[in-house]
């Protein structure tokens, strides 16, 4: 009846293809939409997808947009991996934005670089405590990690809009919901002339590398895919559920803190009334289409920084509206998940269309009965 | 505190739980079923942008109400497609959606930004509403409120004491039992999370024409959500989401009437409240495995394929 059937062994072919399908499917519609909206079709995506990564500096955005992309994705495929769905990313990275400037202001007339240290440690610090209380109450009272880490995100919002209107609004900043710049030891050095990527971009690529070693390596990161993949086997195996939620959450929220201070520390250079579009929540799509893999995971995070980029310049030089860039991101999300039904199904081969052409079929009406 | 603020405070609440109960209806029924719709705050952003479109071109409320259940109906339908005929995860898909409609209503509603139209009226009923005190309390409402309340009765009666429900209920309980026994669950599945769309759709258009009758950007912010902690904290049981709801609605009203009651607390606090409450309530329901264990669909989030 089912035109599909399942596949004997999950397609490999197909884990790896489906990011692939799910971005072509993505650029297709992205392109039949400019059409729609009185774009030449063509020129708008090159402006949208191409353009950004022509130059020196375009490359330079896409890698700076992609480092709290990078950060929070790994966190949370680490965390998808073990169904531990921490979706309150954007508000972890608010809260390390808030910690890392808050030491930033504190701070403000010292000299040399233990400032800095200081802000990533706060800002590592701010994110876990906030991913703590969802991990407290799903284990200590069973809570959904998702509901409350959600939940907080609003939180923590709202914490950033008080400080900003209030206790740390710039005295002299004409009444602007921001604080004071920070002073060049609170800014995390650039790594070209020129450029705006940070050092920030390091500690991406060490938390990919660390993230791997972690998820393939150790005994920990293969106790959280077993509990993912089949819970009823960790389970009977002794591993403990609330370890794995702990971890999971410690690890996404302090790289999501380590984002926050990478954003007011590096391209934004104060705390303002917002502090991320969203990196938090596009980091989800990042993990997914990443496959819950770190390297996956950086790869993705380039084509989410690309559609953040390419969104902005589409907006700037066709008055494409801005909204088109989330609108792609769920979209890209979508085609993922329809995408990856390959990975366990395939078509099956339609039999009855072939009977008419076998030469059986072709053989027997000179041997039928009638004249 | 005089009367007339009291009847101000508890319309307000009542405004603000309406589109908590309607979306939280819908949803319940998905999760009867034993689907988990995340999409929530998604279908309810695409029900609030169709809904004031609709309302603002046609100049028609009623219009607008019924363009906002297809709106929220439709995309529901792709999360049912993914989840029932492709058996993706019902968390990452319900993800997806809420991703989406956060973009496709920012997106669509980019024109109605600044625009505003005329709030639903409001059902005036002859003789009642003139009462005092309980005239303006209880009949000066528009027509949502009493619908979210007659809704919740209707799905009550009908998941507790028709066959309908009993087969809705078999399927979330146990969904391969309900298909040997010949009942069809994908296509249940469907309808039911085509209801909750629809439900949900309708909220959004509760914010758009009914709270505050404009457009925003992300405006149902957060309430979606709020709906699905509502379920839980319901027990998976409509009657519950009442007293739920209003619940939060007095909580959400207190940051406006906050101030009014001279607080001397910043207003950013106050507005925390609501996502502080549903925090508070999750953990008072969860707390004791057992109220979950008994009450929460068997197979709630698990893929169900038909071979």
């Amino acid at each position: 009846m089912s035109r599909f059937e399942a596949r004997p062994i999950p397609s490999r072919r197909m884990m790896l293809g489906s990011p692939l399908i799910a971005a072509c499917a993505m650029l297709l519609t992205s392109t039949i939409l400019f059409y729609a909206l009185g774009q030449q079709p063509l020129h708008a995506f090159y402006v949208y997808f191409i353009e950004p990564a022509m130059t020196t500096y375009g490359i330079g955005e896409l890698l700076l947009k992609a480092t709290p992309l990078t950060l929070c994705g790994v966190g949370l495929a680490i965390g998808f991996r073990a169904n531990v769905f921490n979706i309150g990313a954007d508000g972890q990275l608010t809260m390390g934005a808030i910690a890392g400037a808050c030491v930033a202001l504190y701070f403000q007339d010292a000299q040399g670089y233990w400032v800095l240290g200081l802000m990533l440690l706060a800002g590592i610090a701010a994110g876990m405590l906030w991913a703590a209380i969802p991990a407290l109450l799903r284990t200590r009272f069973n809570t959904s990690e998702i509901l409350v880490s959600l939940m907080l995100v609003y939180v923590a919002y709202l914490i950033l809009s008080y400080l900003v209107h209030g206790p740390l609004r710039d005295p002299n900043g004409f009444n602007f919901p921001q604080s004071r710049m920070f002073n060049d030891h609170a800014i995390l050095p650039l790594l070209m002339d020129g450029l705006r990527t940070n050092v920030a971009l390091l500690f991406a690529l060490v938390a990919v590398a660390a993230a791997w070693f972690f998820c393939s390596r150790t005994f920990a990161g293969y106790r959280m895919k077993v509990s993912g993949m089949a819970p009823a086997a960790a389970a009977y195996a002794g591993f403990s559920d609330n370890a794995n939620i702990w971890l999971a959450l410690m690890i996404s929220g302090g790289l999501a803190g380590l984002a926050g201070v990478g954003e007011v520390a590096g391209p934004i250079g104060q705390l303002q009334a917002s502090v991320s579009p969203g990196y938090g929540f596009a980091a989800i799509i990042v993990a997914y289409v990443g496959r819950l893999q770190p390297i996956g995971v950086l790869l993705a995070s380039l084509l989410m920084s690309l559609l953040y980029i390419g969104g902005e310049s589409a907006q700037i030089e066709l008055q494409l509206p801005s909204a088109i860039t989330g609108l792609f991101q769920g979209l890209l999300l979508f085609y993922l998940l329809a995408a990856d039904f390959f990975i366990h199904y395939r078509l099956k081969p339609k039999f009855t269309n072939l009977t008419p052409l076998t030469p059986v079929a072709l053989v027997t009406p000179p041997m039928s009965p009638l004249p | 505190m005089n009367t007339n603020y009291a009847i101000s405070f508890l319309a307000s609440t009542a405004g603000a739980a309406t589109p908590l109960i309607l979306a939280a209806t819908g949803e319940l029924v998905v999760e009867r079923a034993g689907v988990l719709n995340l999409g929530v705050e998604g279908m309810m952003l695409v029900g609030a942008v169709a809904g004031f479109g609709v309302t603002f071109s046609s100049g028609s409320a009623l219009l607008g109400l019924a363009a906002a259940m297809l709106a929220g109906l439709l995309v529901s339908l792709i999360f049912g497609l993914l989840t029932l005929s492709l058996q993706t995860n019902q968390v990452a898909t319900g993800l997806a959606l809420t991703l989406f409609g956060v973009g496709l209503s920012a997106f669509l509603g980019r024109h109605y930004v600044g625009q505003s139209v005329a709030p639903l009226p409001h059902l005036a009923l002859p003789g009642l509403s003139d009462l005092p005190f309980v005239g303006p309390l209880l009949f000066q409402f528009d027509g949502m409120i009493y619908f979210s309340m007659i809704m919740v009765v209707v799905v009550d009666l009908m998941l507790i004491h028709t066959r309908l429900g009993l087969i809705i209920r078999a399927i979330g309980e146990s969904p391969h039992n309900a298909h040997a026994i010949g009942y069809p669950v994908i296509l249940l599945r469907y309808a039911m999370v085509a209801f909750g769309g629809a439900m949900a759709g309708l909220a959004g258009a509760y914010l758009s024409l009914g709270l505050t009758p404009m457009w925003v950007e992300g405006m149902s912010a957060g309430r979606g959500w709020i709906a699905l902690a509502l379920v839980v904290f319901a027990t998976w049981k409509p009657r519950g989401l009442i007293l739920g709801a209003y619940l939060f609605g007095g909580v959400t009203v207190l940051q406006f009437h906050g101030q009014g009651f001279g607080l001397p607390i910043p207003s950013e606090f106050l507005s925390m409240l609501p996502y502080l409450a549903t925090i508070v309530v999750l953990v008072l329901i969860c707390r004791d495995p057992k109220t979950i264990l008994l009450n929460k669909p068997m197979s709630l989030g698990q893929s169900f394929r038909a071979d």
